[in-house]
């Protein structure tokens, strides 16, 4: 396979009018397949409805979606962007492209940069670049803590103001009990949304894979599993007290989702979101001492992989997230103790998700919800649903289509994908952003 | 006791705090106060000499500039001796227990003794061990009486009533004691109280107190006729209770702009120190229209000298 011409169209100046006929229009509100025309134009879905070819302007471009689904724009919960501070392993353009081509047009960036975003003025200069550079929507997250130091917190109201749309310590759980009720009981003031990434550091310390059989026998140090749950259920006794709104990154394990299923039917304010390398992978992926699969959270037993896709079925996984962590070469070319943690996911989230509806876990349109509209409630995002006069933030994609996942032609600037050669069906066409047609295979 | 008593006295030894006072006794305190303002107002009235021959201690065991000074002008005023013993020259600092220093505090056989403490419950527990009246001037968080009742006599003077009232308190409630002695007060003379602040220094419970919980200055201070801010103290600006001086003030820092949430004619109480900039705009402060800052530090020597005859006036009916 040999790269196109460039597929992305970066010309911010002229917008078009598009016409996208033939295509199923995913209702992520109605739970439904539409069969209708979309008329997009001046950047918003103009019209839904059939047979729209006659009322069109003479100037609109005409798709034939025949056989592709129409579905709202996907808002990827945890990307780490890498800039500022690691302009190497990603930037603000690189993933933006990277995340346009996988059919994500809002995504959503942790704290974790150099400096980090602890403060109203890195939002602003992110977002100045972000105009100018990304094809998507790019949003920003603030720390909780200084420097994710965990001791005191941030200016948290301030760069709720800037734009941050929740606020953690990115790659690090707040382990200071008392500094946690007080960011929750402070977020709580002002309707702020606190999202945590569960892992008692104390335990998990040195850990490099699951604490399980196989690290025994490869001679790795383990994590116990319920260094991440232990921690949820810590932070659910201080959201039940300060009724703050609380979101778990990536869940990886089979107890926390009993434990926020169970907190949900009390009626707590609480959310999660899983990533890919947990409903598709476990951890026999670390066979050869696979740098590639070293993921914080590390990759868990089959048991736990089940647990997972059982929550995204039932409801108590409220998004999926690509957990995109881009490394450079040097950082995961290392022996495994040595080697960074984490993945890429932005071009593979839709097709490794769409691998649900495959194997019959779960419907289409019940899939994209927690892709779409779900993480755009939980962000207060106004998107993540096609409506008539809503901003045309669309993906197309092809249920169907097989492809072999290859690094070498991703977009983003560091290959280190968990899923390397892998096959997969479903892919993404085509990329609308604010009714922009940015990406197109 | 009849009822015409309840009306023109004080009931009690001790004035140890707002809560569990009867409406009259405030009242009475309230009044007593007033008339001693019509008398401060005099520039030609000179010393009484209702308290002659008394002997009042100022015990402070926390730093305290209007408090003390504010008793001491007080006593004097009324003819007493008054005595200032203060944590760097007693013997606190050389390992006395608390009630070691109230026997021997004691044995010297004052009539009156004002005590501010950094802990909670101290100046009860130093009431219970000595045989004169004691005023608390501050315990810890607790309680701060003649405070609160010097609040309600500014608001009296510029509202001319508290019952009915909206009152809003801003800032540290769950440090300070002013806003505690304030709730009991205003509450029980009828206002309608509520309090401001980030979620981090608003005491669990403190509903139950009487009061509704704003956490933005914007829905709390609306209708709201009078506005009585609170200090911050600076450690706990930095990180740990709010994040920093700047957005403690952006969101809670009293300024023009949220002023004009309030009523038109709402006024500002602070109980000083000030921090300008921290909790209030430095003009606002200023602008003797707005604010009744500086009204407050007069009414509180007539509130205290109205304090000291009434625990005198206890002690003489006492002993009769």
């Amino acid at each position: 396979m040999i790269k196109k011409n460039n597929p992305f169209n970066s010309d911010k100046k002229i917008s078009k009018k598009y016409l996208l006929k033939n295509g199923s229009i995913i209702d992520v509100i109605k739970n439904k397949i539409i069969k209708e025309d979309l008329y997009i134009k001046n950047k918003v879905v103009e019209k839904i409805g059939k047979n729209l070819s006659k009322i069109v302007d003479e100037d609109t471009e005409i798709i034939d979606c025949k056989n592709l689904y129409i579905s709202p724009g996907l808002i990827d919960m945890r990307v780490n962007i890498s800039e500022p501070g690691h302009e190497h392993k990603e930037t603000i353009k690189s993933a933006s492209m990277s995340a346009a081509s996988g059919g994500i047009t809002s995504l959503i960036c942790m704290p974790n940069t150099i400096p980090p975003i602890d403060q109203p003025a890195i939002i602003h200069s992110i977002q100045r670049k972000a105009r100018e550079v990304a094809l998507s929507k790019i949003f920003c997250t603030g720390c909780i803590t200084r420097n994710f130091k965990g001791e005191e917190i941030c200016e948290l109201h301030l760069m709720k103001q800037s734009g941050a749309i929740g606020f953690t310590d990115g790659i690090k759980s707040i382990e200071n009990t008392r500094v946690m009720r007080r960011a929750l009981n402070y977020a709580k003031s002002f309707d702020g949304l606190i999202i945590q990434h569960a892992e008692e550091h104390n335990l998990s310390a040195n850990g490099v894979v699951n604490e399980s059989e196989t690290a025994t026998r490869m001679g790795l140090k383990g994590i116990p599993s319920y260094a991440e749950p232990m921690i949820v259920e810590r932070d659910l006794w201080l959201v039940k007290e300060t009724k703050c709104r609380y979101h778990v990154n990536h869940i990886s394990t089979k107890e926390t989702v009993e434990i926020i299923r169970k907190a949900k039917k009390l009626g707590l304010p609480v959310t999660c979101d899983t990533s890919p390398p947990y409903f598709t992978l476990n951890e026999l992926s670390l066979e050869d001492y696979r740098t590639f699969s070293k993921l914080n959270p590390p990759l868990r037993g089959e048991e736990d992989r089940l647990s997972i896709i059982e929550g995204i079925c039932d409801g108590t996984i409220d998004a999926i997230s690509s957990d995109h962590t881009p490394q450079d070469q040097d950082a995961k070319r290392l022996p495994f103790n040595q080697a960074e943690f984490g993945g890429v996911g932005l071009e593979t989230l839709l097709s490794l998700s769409l691998n649900l509806v495959k194997n019959k876990y779960i419907s289409v349109e019940k899939l994209l919800r927690l892709l779409t509209v779900n993480p755009a409630k939980i962000l207060n995002l106004n998107s993540g649903m096609i409506n008539e006069k809503s901003e045309a933030d669309i993906s197309v994609f092809n249920l169907s289509k097989p492809w072999k996942i290859n690094p070498e032609l991703f977009f983003g600037k560091s290959k280190n994908s968990p899923f390397d050669g892998m096959l997969v069906e479903g892919k993404n066409i085509m990329t609308f952003v604010r009714g922009r047609l940015v990406y197109r295979l | 006791m009849t009822e015409d008593e309840l009306i023109n006295s004080y009931p009690h030894k001790h004035l140890l705090g707002i809560e569990g006072l009867l409406p009259t006794s405030i009242n009475f305190l309230l009044k007593s106060s007033n008339d001693y303002v019509d008398y401060l107002n005099n520039k030609k009235n000179g010393k009484l000499d209702i308290l002659k021959n008394k002997i009042c201690i100022n015990l402070f065991f926390e730093n305290s500039t209007r408090t003390r000074t504010s008793f001491e002008l007080a006593g004097k005023k009324l003819g007493a001796d008054m005595l200032n013993i203060s944590v760097g020259t007693s013997s606190i600092k050389k390992g006395e227990t608390l009630i070691d220093t109230a026997m021997t505090l004691n044995a010297m056989q004052p009539d009156i003794l004002v005590v501010r403490h950094h802990d909670a419950g101290a100046v009860k527990l130093l009431s219970e061990k000595v045989n004169c009246g004691v005023i608390n001037a501050g315990d810890g968080p607790h309680e701060h009486p003649t405070q609160a009742l010097l609040d309600a006599l500014t608001i009296l003077k510029r509202k001319k009533k508290i019952s009915g009232l909206k009152i809003a308190i801003c800032g540290d409630i769950m440090h300070s004691r002013v806003a505690r002695s304030n709730i009991h007060l205003l509450n029980t003379l009828g206002a309608e109280v509520r309090v401001i602040a980030p979620a981090t220094l608003i005491p669990k419970g403190i509903e139950s107190l009487g009061v509704e919980t704003f956490y933005d200055m914007k829905s709390g201070l609306k209708d709201v006729d009078i506005i009585i801010m609170l200090r911050l103290q600076l450690e706990r600006m930095s990180g740990s209770f709010v994040p920093s001086i700047r957005e403690y003030f952006r969101f809670y820092g009293l300024d023009r702009e949220k002023l004009n949430f309030a009523n038109p004619d709402a006024l500002i109480l602070h109980p000083g120190p000030m921090n300008r900039g921290v909790e209030i705009d430095s003009e606002l402060a200023d602008d003797i229209d707005r604010s009744a800052i500086f009204e407050q530090v007069q009414m509180g020597v007539a509130v205290r000298m109205a304090c000291l005859k009434a625990i005198i006036d206890h002690k003489l009916k006492a002993n009769d």
